[in-house]
């Protein structure tokens, strides 16, 4: 009992830790980050790009448990996987938001198939959609698990030889706001976005803690239910 | 890592040529069934023309023959899909798969042989396609066969591999599409630009690389999709 409520420690301590990180990030990003040239829209960059962010190291966590579920035959890590990739298409839902939010105040279009990151994300986030689909169409247990594994690597492996797919193309209008001679912003800006960036890396994983812990309670209590019954 | 793993003890015949040999012999069988049976072919070489004629009337008369070599694309694509969904169709309608599995060759060759009679299948349509396509529409380039080419082997590549994964799952044929689709979006990139841009030299180095990376990493996990 003591050892399945463990991650809970964890979990709180985590949301705790996300929810002060939020309210400091959001401070600094509307009282001590300047108003860019690009006029008041920019500040969405502090939450567009975190986010973004954290989509891509969930979707990479969720593969890494999927090579340790199908190299170490680890039990659990399957579960794992499955966890980070769904908390992955969350954040990947609120990227393509808030960029098609970001894409209206800038360019006039909610979705403009010119700006190539939005286009990247949305083949990542269609593919991950498609996780859930196979998943829950097959039996569970050794093959359900095998199967999720190899197709979460596949995703890893997907997003960077779509990202040099959508480089080859032309017509590129999306910010870059980290370049080979480093990041292209002020200090303060610097500063609010790596404190929005470490907000949203903690909310991730009070959210991860969380699911986990939740669907641990879940396979324990049918474990039990079938003792009974 | 994992094709390695499942190299140990497996094979009925040593050494690479043993396992070529495993990967014709198994290949010849698909082949040989497609023979005597003829599901596939027509069916394939039929839809892809009926698609082509779909889209002489979907483009708007003056569209650009860059436009209908677009459309090439979406009627190679959507062609390859339909041969996908019978990778699997000859073991499962016979109940063969569990015996292709107990037989003693590496499981990866059950892949690669999957993938060899997919192409042979996809390059026959595709010879069709592109006589089509020629006639009815733009001249074929060379830079074009050349893609078609190093597509065919992409989407042969991951298309043998989600194919086992569908023939898994409980919704087969409608999630084989889900799963080819995204992944096959970069070969789409690569392929079009090869067929209407300049400078192709760089996409048809991009698809050859999508290759070799989908294929080795197909290669690699095929033995966990299908193993129990």
């Amino acid at each position: 009992m003591k050892k399945l409520l463990a991650p809970l420690d964890n979990a709180v301590g985590l949301a705790v830790l996300a929810t002060v990180l939020i309210a400091v990030g959001t401070a600094m990003t509307f009282f001590y980050a300047p108003v860019d040239v690009d006029g008041l829209n920019q500040k969405i960059f502090y939450f567009h790009v975190p986010i973004a962010l954290t989509a891509y190291a969930t979707f990479g966590w969720g593969a890494w448990k999927a090579l340790v579920h199908l190299w170490k035959k680890k039990p659990g890590a399957d579960l794992e996987s499955y966890v980070a990739i769904h908390q992955g298409t969350i954040f990947g839902a609120l990227t393509l938001i808030t960029g098609s939010i970001w894409a209206k105040l800038r360019w006039g279009h909610w979705w403009l198939w010119g700006e190539k990151e939005l286009v990247l994300f949305l083949i990542i986030f269609l593919f991950y959609c498609t996780y859930f689909m196979l998943r829950y169409s097959i039996e569970a247990g050794p093959r359900r698990a095998n199967i999720s594994a190899v197709y979460a690597l596949f995703g890893v492996i997907l997003i960077p030889i779509s990202f040099l797919a959508i480089r080859l193309a032309t017509n590129y209008i999306h910010p870059v706001a980290f370049t080979k001679q480093g990041p292209q912003m002020a200090g303060s800006q610097f500063a609010t976005f790596m404190v929005c960036l470490a907000a949203m890396w903690t909310l991730a994983g009070a959210l991860y803690r969380l699911e986990l812990l939740g669907k641990r309670l879940d396979l324990k209590i049918r474990e039990l239910r079938e003792l009974v019954l | 890592m994992s094709a390695a793993a499942g190299m140990s003890g497996r094979r009925g015949r040593g050494g690479l040529v043993g396992y070529l040999g495993d990967v014709a012999t198994l290949a010849g069988k698909d082949l040989r069934i497609e023979w005597r049976a003829r599901d596939t072919f027509p069916a394939m070489a039929l839809f892809v023309l009926s698609t082509m004629t779909i889209f002489h009337f979907a483009l708007p008369s003056g569209s650009s023959d860059r436009a209908a070599q677009g459309m090439l694309w979406v009627a190679i694509l959507f062609t390859a899909l339909l041969g996908l969904t019978r990778t699997y169709a000859p073991e499962r309608e016979q109940g063969m798969f569990d015996g292709l599995l107990l037989s003693p060759v590496d499981r990866s060759a059950i892949w690669l042989a999957k993938v060899l009679a997919t192409l042979v299948f996809l390059a026959a349509v595709e010879v069709v396609a592109l006589l089509a396509f020629w006639l009815f529409f733009a001249h074929v380039g060379g830079a074009m066969i050349a893609a078609v080419v190093l597509a065919d082997i992409g989407l042969c590549a991951v298309g043998a591999l989600v194919a086992a994964m569908a023939t898994a799952s409980r919704s087969r044929e409608l999630i084989l599409p889900l799963l080819l689709l995204p992944l096959s979006v970069p070969v789409v990139v690569g392929a079009v630009g090869a067929s209407v841009d300049t400078g192709t030299g760089k996409y048809l180095a991009f698809l050859a690389l999508y290759d070799a990376i989908f294929s080795l990493i197909a290669w690699g996990t095929f033995e966990y999709v299908v193993a129990e």
